[in-house]
């Protein structure tokens, strides 16, 4: 058994082990990674609803009439324009260009709401306190879990605890009373499902999931499916598919880049290793992020090396699963833009045998978000 | 009829006297593998040294390798098994099998673990 005394426990904790959950260490806190299992809870997210505590994740509010500008000093994101009631995806970057941290910013009436992940929640507080902390107010929300549910029918159940909700679309938030208590809700996720995270104060997060569970249309999933939704979805997971050394344009996230930030726009650059993203945006990078499916039936996973016909390697793999849904194997590489062309065949390095796999455009499992 | 358990496990059933065995992977390896989606064979014909591999079994999550139980050769592979790699989990005694081998030292089989000593190796982890 791993040692996990000094592991933090979500508000939740209790209700996982009553549900069978098993527990394993991540990120510093002991968390389900599966309850029925890691396909039967893929499923459910993709033809029903699923619910996911993600409380280990990092909450933050920035406030001050500054709080926007000073933001913008830290992400190559327009959060200055962004309106009240609207969320955006976007990313802290290093003096290189590289990657942080990648994060959701919602605004709000009187502040900006955060959500960071659980790995780099320190770091990032550290990291806006230090340059940006004289510009305004940087609240950790500690006292808050974070539910995701998510799937077709998350909106029918999350209707029945209150019918306001249906207001939001994709990428939109608002505060809404549920099971008593009062939460922020936004229209969002990391599955490629339609579906909504819910910030709830910590003491109410439990009657919540129970409320939620209570849903014929809702089971609980762990991290496991959590991981193979979001790579169907094509969605990058921190840690793995981005890190310090990649840039978003050599992950492909460019198109999180407004165009108010990236050169010749009003508000351009500005912000750690502007000049290298503005040299790759013109330029293009040397390696990109893919989506490769495996020809074969074997999984390809993290770590496992891609080469070319003549068996020269490329890059390696940085997720990868059997998709449940795609029924497939499905993996994210890096690899030089040569070989990167939608339909193009390289192999991955599995057990000494070079297996066919084809480069493909993201989505592997097509996203259904409700844009209204 | 005997049936026989590995430290890594497997489970290895003797079924008559033409030192013949089944070799499948136990109900607790399938538990703690999870939802398993592929299974790599042994070539049918395959001269397998005991504790070499013999396979690989994958989860969604992880792979595992599977060792070959006992010396000997192969003589069968459960394409069942192959086709749909979920009866790893849903029967992992029965039709969950990976493959089939002669025996070529029955003193390594009687040497393996028997389910008591199994069981409680499986308590102890």
């Amino acid at each position: 058994m791993p040692d996990t005394t000094a592991l933090l426990k979500t508000p939740l904790h209790t209700l996982h082990l009553e549900l069978g959950a098993r527990m394993v260490p991540f990120a510093g806190y002991e968390m389900p990674v599966q309850y029925a299992g890691i396909i039967a809870e893929h499923k459910q997210c993709r033809e029903a609803a699923a619910l996911f505590d993600v409380s280990h994740m990092g909450q933050l509010r920035l406030s001050g009439d500054d709080a926007a500008r000073a933001l913008e000093s830290l992400v190559p994101v327009d959060v200055v324009d962004l309106p009240v009631g609207k969320q955006r995806y976007g990313f802290f970057t290093n003096p290189n260009g590289g990657l942080l941290d990648d994060l959701m910013i919602t605004r709000r009436a009187d502040d900006l709401f955060l959500v960071v992940n659980a790995s780099c929640k320190n770091a990032d507080i550290a990291h806006l306190r230090t340059h940006i902390g004289h510009r305004c107010q940087i609240q950790p929300l500690p006292d808050r879990a974070l539910l995701a549910l998510q799937g077709p029918k998350a909106a029918v159940a999350l209707a029945r605890l209150n019918a306001d909700v249906t207001s939001l679309t994709f990428m939109s938030g608002n505060t809404f009373e549920l099971a008593g208590a009062a939460c922020f809700v936004t229209r969002s996720g990391y599955t490629g499902e339609d579906g909504f995270e819910i910030s709830v104060p910590a003491e109410q997060a439990e009657g919540l999931a129970r409320a939620l569970l209570a849903q014929p249309e809702v089971a609980p999933a762990g991290l496991g499916a959590r991981d193979t939704l979001r790579l169907e979805a094509g969605l990058c997971l921190y840690g793995h598919d981005i890190d310090a050394n990649t840039t978003p344009v050599e992950a492909g996230l460019t198109w999180a880049i407004q165009k108010v930030r990236r050169p010749g726009g009003a508000r351009e650059g500005h912000y750690p290793g502007a000049l290298t993203l503005a040299n790759q945006l013109a330029h293009g990078p040397t390696n990109k992020r893919v989506g490769l499916v495996g020809l074969e039936r074997a999984p390809v996973r993290e770590g496992t090396k891609i080469v070319d016909s003549h068996g020269h390697a490329l890059g390696h793999v940085t997720s990868g699963t059997l998709g449940p849904s795609v029924n497939q194997p499905i993996a994210m590489a890096y690899l030089p833009v040569n070989h990167t062309a939608p339909g193009g065949t390289v192999y991955a390095v599995v057990r000494e045998r070079h297996l066919p796999m084809q480069v493909r455009g993201m989505p592997f499992a097509p996203h259904r978000y409700h844009r209204g | 009829m005997t049936v026989k358990y590995t430290p890594d496990h497997e489970w290895i059933e003797l079924t008559g006297d033409d030192d013949i065995a089944t070799v499948g992977i136990t109900q607790h390896a399938q538990d703690a593998l999870g939802d398993v989606v592929f299974v790599d064979l042994p070539a049918v014909g395959a001269t397998l040294e005991q504790k070499a591999i013999a396979g690989v079994v994958e989860s969604v999550k992880a792979a595992a390798d599977l060792y070959a139980p006992v010396s000997g050769s192969v003589i069968d592979v459960n394409e069942a098994l192959r086709a749909d790699p979920s009866l790893a989990n849903s029967d992992p005694l029965g039709q969950g099998w990976f493959f089939k081998i002669k025996l070529s030292d029955r003193a390594q089989f009687d040497a393996l673990l028997d389910g008591p000593a199994y069981e409680q190796l499986v308590q102890n982890s």
